[in-house]
């Protein structure tokens, strides 16, 4: 049972590593319309800021926002120089792009600080409350950070005229652009807010799995898989779809397949899911006009 | 869009190009017999993974291109294929070429019956669908349940066919041939399918599904049938390509594969047949071309680290996209009727 | 055809050697010597493929160091007055890839040995060819035990003591010192996950099933090993043997301490990295950990007086100061790269590939820099491994601490 209750614990940790990871992709889903395959290497790039940042004596939570802040600026920065010539081109071609960013991330960042791992400091205490290793400060901390951003987010969308302005301009640019949405700014804002979320989740990541260049690639896949299962364009049912798949892999890994075959069939089970309820489990199904 | 994408092939002046590109293709390896080189085979392997992977983005392009539906996972039908004709010719003792079949059949088979929950998602779903698929497939390969046949993380090691009827051939210049050939034939079937019948229902539902099933299409069986057909193509080149590196391993297939088959459709150009042969070309060249820039690069301007060529890879990439958003064949189709008007005028 | 080959090769030969005559004629006064393609009076050709780039990124330390020791060779005047021309492509750990490049290097660029390709599948993939095309495959970055086959393949050699045998050299040591064993085992699942968890097995004999309470596996995608650390403490054992790279190793280790597991440790040689595991896990969770060396560890104050640690510093500082001084792979490498700078010093003026795997099969009792003291390199023309022995260790406080006689292949 003790068993059991650690195998959970420890899946809602990698849940909610998936869940951060996963609320980038929703952000840009929601603001842009796309799914950007280069987010984990944004965020790893970040922590990599974070991390330079810490080494040079500043503080955690000054260099913690330091980093939140140049990520926003980089993410819109992507948008307006990068991604703004392809607005109009086909999403294939954004597709090819944003792999084009993800090379290009990954590769700088192994220039500049080695493939080497590094470890990346946690600002939460050390140990666990539990007393017998069923979950540490860190991994409370963790899921508290995701609630926090989900929270906000949810606000964000739901209450406030910018947010509003955000979904109308990526769900039709068009009519957004007749009501005075300036839709090429609102798609550079969700860049830049994306990338902030995907700070944040590399910086509580890295404590957890070390801080490398390909630190997120596998990461990615389950954010993408949870954001998926829980309703992409849904901020809350992408954060339940992480640690959905946070505790689905460990529990199969465990009880049914073996380690050899869990993400697999995690996925199956996913996608299982997905053509029962092709809008996933909180998404709404889109009706389009014909 | 169809009718926009589809031109190229009624007319005839293409025709004539595509018809000379093969007959080149055909003398290509002979060169090597009138200029004798070291290095002449291996501009024939060279030769043979661009085939490989013309045919693979082919294959890709059959789906998503003509038909709609995005595929993040066609390295697994290029594993499946590689896979079968690798046990087939080590454990069975089979000749490579009478593989081929039995890999078009199998493959079509896999495809076929991924189409059907593939009916049921669509676009991003479809993605990660696919996704899984990419993912899967090593991971399988490497099950203690089959590794017996697989030869598990080690994989299979192959023998090289040589030219057969005592042909005055090397090794490298008869598969070229041999990839050619098979090459012909696919891209010959897949210009008659996409011109008759089949093609046009294919591309309906690529650009309307509903209107296309209100006008009698069978778009499920379409669909399925496109899959199918799809990943017996990149079955295909798996195969071949098994044969020509004589080597088959888990890490053979990993994610970046299936990445790079997209990335190779894409900047061939979508829903084009010559796109097909760009990409492919694109793909066994284009890292060549960072590493030489990034040797150029350090050398030029005496730099203290080496510039990653991943990260002149993503900058060429995002240039070509820049100047040709719709692919080469897309701009060079562009730029040929921009100059076509203008010298009308 | 070969006619003309020959013709063209004796032009190049002969182009050559005027070119390099004025330049070398003072110090030898006989003619050029003998050689194969990629070697002539003033250049030696060698090539070599490494990931650069995908999962396995982090090994391509190895080819920078390997770059930098051949850059120090040439500004200290090269191999008997021939600078080292070193090729190294990116082949991001995919063997039809490394196929590509390999037949690049061999056939168009024209290299007279491929040095150190890295992984076990990618070499795996270019054994047959090399072995055909008679090119050396020398010194290959992987601890796979096929690589000592001079009978089959005679132009493939490996050089550090292969992964079979580490394995082995644990399980005496856990049958000989721990009572009642029960073992778990995390290893990576590829082939040298495999390597290892083999000689383990073997190194245990016949109760090898009963011995080990569980072994679990995990990906290179995987994004914690947690949930198998889980596992392994669940099985009730009391050894933890940790075959992984340095990522994941560090990742176990930690998550161990976490959950209050302490198993006797047995961490494989590939992720004993100070700098890249230990660190990374925490000191205080690692101490008591048991591995196997063969180098030093640079991160040890033991060496730091050690005429080679010092020159090996120096280097660091001069010709590779942009690579990560607590990396291993830099040790490991600089001391691979001595060795066939050797191997091509010993050849003399026949720079033909017979003789380069004549010169490597003969090595006796070379002592290459870094290595532990008393390891030696030794090859004959039926002993293709040049390394055979290791000596375990202990982490103790911020270093690893030798105990015991060295342990050699023989032995086991």
């Amino acid at each position: 049972m003790e068993f059991l209750l650690q195998q959970i614990a420890s899946g809602l940790t990698s849940g909610a590593i998936y869940a951060c990871v996963a609320l980038g992709l929703v952000m840009i889903y929601v603001s842009t319309d796309h799914i950007n395959f280069a987010q984990g290497e944004m965020a790893m790039f970040a922590t990599y800021i974070a991390w330079t940042l810490i080494q040079a004596g500043i503080p955690y939570w000054v260099a913690f926002g330091l980093t939140v802040l140049i990520a926003f600026t980089g993410g819109l920065l992507i948008q307006r120089f990068i991604l703004k010539p392809l607005e109009h081109a086909p999403v294939l071609a954004l597709v090819v792009c944003f792999i084009a960013l993800l090379s290009i991330f990954n590769a700088i960042a192994g220039m500049i600080w080695s493939y080497t791992v590094k470890q990346f400091p946690s600002p939460f205490p050390s140990g666990d409350p539990t007393g017998h290793g069923l979950v540490s400060y860190h991994q409370i901390g963790v899921v508290a950070v995701t609630a926090i951003m989900l929270a906000v987010l949810t606000v964000f969308f739901r209450f406030t005229t910018l947010g509003l302005a955000m979904r109308a301009a990526a769900q039709n640019p068009a009519s957004a652009r007749l009501m005075g949405v300036r839709v090429s700014w609102m798609l550079a804002l969700g860049w830049g807010l994306a990338a902030a979320i995907g700070s944040v989740a590399g910086m509580m990541v890295a404590p957890i799995v070390f801080l490398d260049p390909n630190m997120m690639t596998g990461i990615l896949i389950y954010g993408f898989a949870g954001a998926l299962v829980g309703g992409i364009g849904n901020p809350g049912g992408a954060v339940v779809g992480g640690f959905v798949v946070g505790v689905l892999e460990n529990l199969v890994g465990t009880y049914l397949i073996g380690n050899e075959l869990k993400l697999t069939f995690a996925l199956v089970i996913v996608v299982g899911v997905l053509i029962l309820k092709p809008a996933g489990l909180f998404g709404r199904v889109n009706v389009k006009r014909v | 869009m169809a009718a926009v994408t589809n031109s190229w092939a009624t007319r005839r002046g293409i025709g004539a190009v595509a018809i000379v590109f093969w007959l080149a293709m055909l003398a290509l390896p002979l060169l090597g017999n009138v200029f004798p080189s070291e290095s002449f085979d291996y501009y024939m392997f060279m030769g043979q993974s661009m085939m490989v992977y013309a045919i693979a983005v082919l294959g890709l392009n059959l789906l998503t291109g003509f038909n709609g539906q995005i595929s993040l996972g066609h390295g697994a039908f290029f594993a499946l294929g590689a896979y079968v004709t690798a046990i087939l010719m080590t454990d069975g003792g089979w000749p490579y070429w009478a593989t081929l079949p039995v890999v078009a059949i199998l493959c079509f088979g896999a495809g076929f019956l991924f189409g059907f929950p593939a009916l049921k998602l669509e676009s991003h779903y479809l993605a990660l669908a696919t996704f899984t698929l990419a993912i899967a497939v090593p991971q399988l390969l490497k099950h203690k349940a089959i590794s017996p046949w697989t030869g598990g993380v080690a994989g299979l090691v192959l023998d090289k066919p040589d030219a057969p009827f005592g042909l005055p051939l090397s090794p490298d210049q008869w598969l070229f041939y041999f990839c050619l050939i098979v090459a012909m034939v696919l891209f010959w079937a897949a210009f008659n399918l996409l011109r008759g019948r089949s093609g046009r229902a294919m591309m309906a539902i690529r650009d309307h599904g509903m209107a296309a099933g209100t006008m009698g299409i069978d778009t499920s069986l379409y669909k399925t049938i496109t899959f199918g057909i799809s990943a017996l193509y990149t079955g295909l080149a798996g195969a071949l390509s098994a044969i020509t590196v004589a080597y088959v391993a888990p890490d053979s297939f990993a994610l970046p594969l299936s990445i790079a088959f997209l990335v190779g459709l894409v900047v061939g150009g979508l829903s084009s047949l010559s796109g097909c042969i760009i990409g492919g070309i694109f793909l066994v060249l284009v890292q060549n071309w960072s590493q030489s820039l990034s040797d150029w690069m350090k050398a030029t301007f005496d730099l203290r680290y080496d510039v990653p060529s991943w990260a002149i890879y993503g900058v060429l990439l995002l240039l070509l996209m820049y100047v040709m958003p719709t692919g080469v064949a897309g701009g060079v189709g562009r730029l040929y009727r921009f100059v076509a008007q203008k010298l009308a005028r | 055809m070969t006619q003309k080959l020959r013709r063209r090769d004796a032009l190049k030969l002969a182009s050559g050697a005027l070119l390099a005559t004025p330049m070398l004629g003072a110090r030898r006064a006989r003619a050029a010597g003998k050689y194969s393609p990629g070697a002539t009076d003033t250049e030696i050709k060698i090539g070599q493929t490494m990931p650069y780039s995908g999962n396995a990124s982090a090994y391509g330390a190895n080819g920078r160091a390997h770059a930098a020791y051949f850059r120090m060779i040439n500004e200290q005047g090269g191999i008997n007055g021939r600078k080292i021309n070193f090729i190294s492509l990116d082949d991001g750990y995919s063997p039809p890839k490394t196929v590509e490049l390999t037949r690049q290097l061999v056939e168009r660029d024209q290299v007279l040995l491929l040095f150190a390709p890295l992984g076990t599948a990618p070499n795996v993939a270019i054994h047959k060819y090399m072995n055909q095309k008679k090119v050396p495959q020398l010194f290959v970055a992987t601890g796979a035990s096929q690589w000592g086959d001079p009978k089959h393949f005679p132009w493939t050699m490996g050089w550090q003591p292969d992964y079979h045998t580490e394995g082995h050299i644990y399980a005496k040591h856990i049958l000989a010192t721990i009572k009642d064993p029960k073992i778990a085992i995390l290893r990576q699942n590829d082939d040298f996950g495999l390597d290892y968890y083999n000689g383990m097995i073997e190194g245990l004999g016949k109760d090898a099933g009963k011995l080990v309470a569980l072994a679990a596996t995990y990906e290179v995608t995987d994004a914690t090993v947690d949930s198998q650390i889980l596992q392994l403490k669940n099985s009730g054992a009391n050894v933890f043997f940790n075959i992984t790279t340095p990522k994941f190793a560090a990742q176990a280790i930690k998550k161990a301490a976490e959950i209050d597991w302490k198993p006797t440790q047995y961490l494989v040689n590939v992720a004993a990295s100070i700098g890249a595991a230990i660190r990374p896990a925490g000191f205080d969770n690692a101490q008591g950990i048991i591995t196997a060396n063969y180098i030093k560890d640079i991160t040890d104050a033991t060496w730091a007086t050690s005429p080679d640690f010092v020159a090996w510093k120096a280097w660091m500082a001069k010709y590779n100061p942009t690579a990560n001084p607590l990396e291993s792979a830099n040790a490991t490498a600089y001391s691979s790269a001595f060795t066939l700078v050797h191997v091509l010093r010993q050849c003399g003026d026949d720079l033909t590939r017979e003789n380069v795997m004549r010169q490597a099969a003969s090595l006796h009792d070379l002592e290459a820099p870094l290595l532990l003291p008393g390891i030696k390199l030794n090859t004959s023309p039926t002993d293709f491994f040049p390394i055979k022995s290791v000596q375990l260790a202990r982490m103790e406080g911020d270093h690893w601490k030798l105990f015991g006689d060295l342990m050699t292949r023989t032995a086991v």
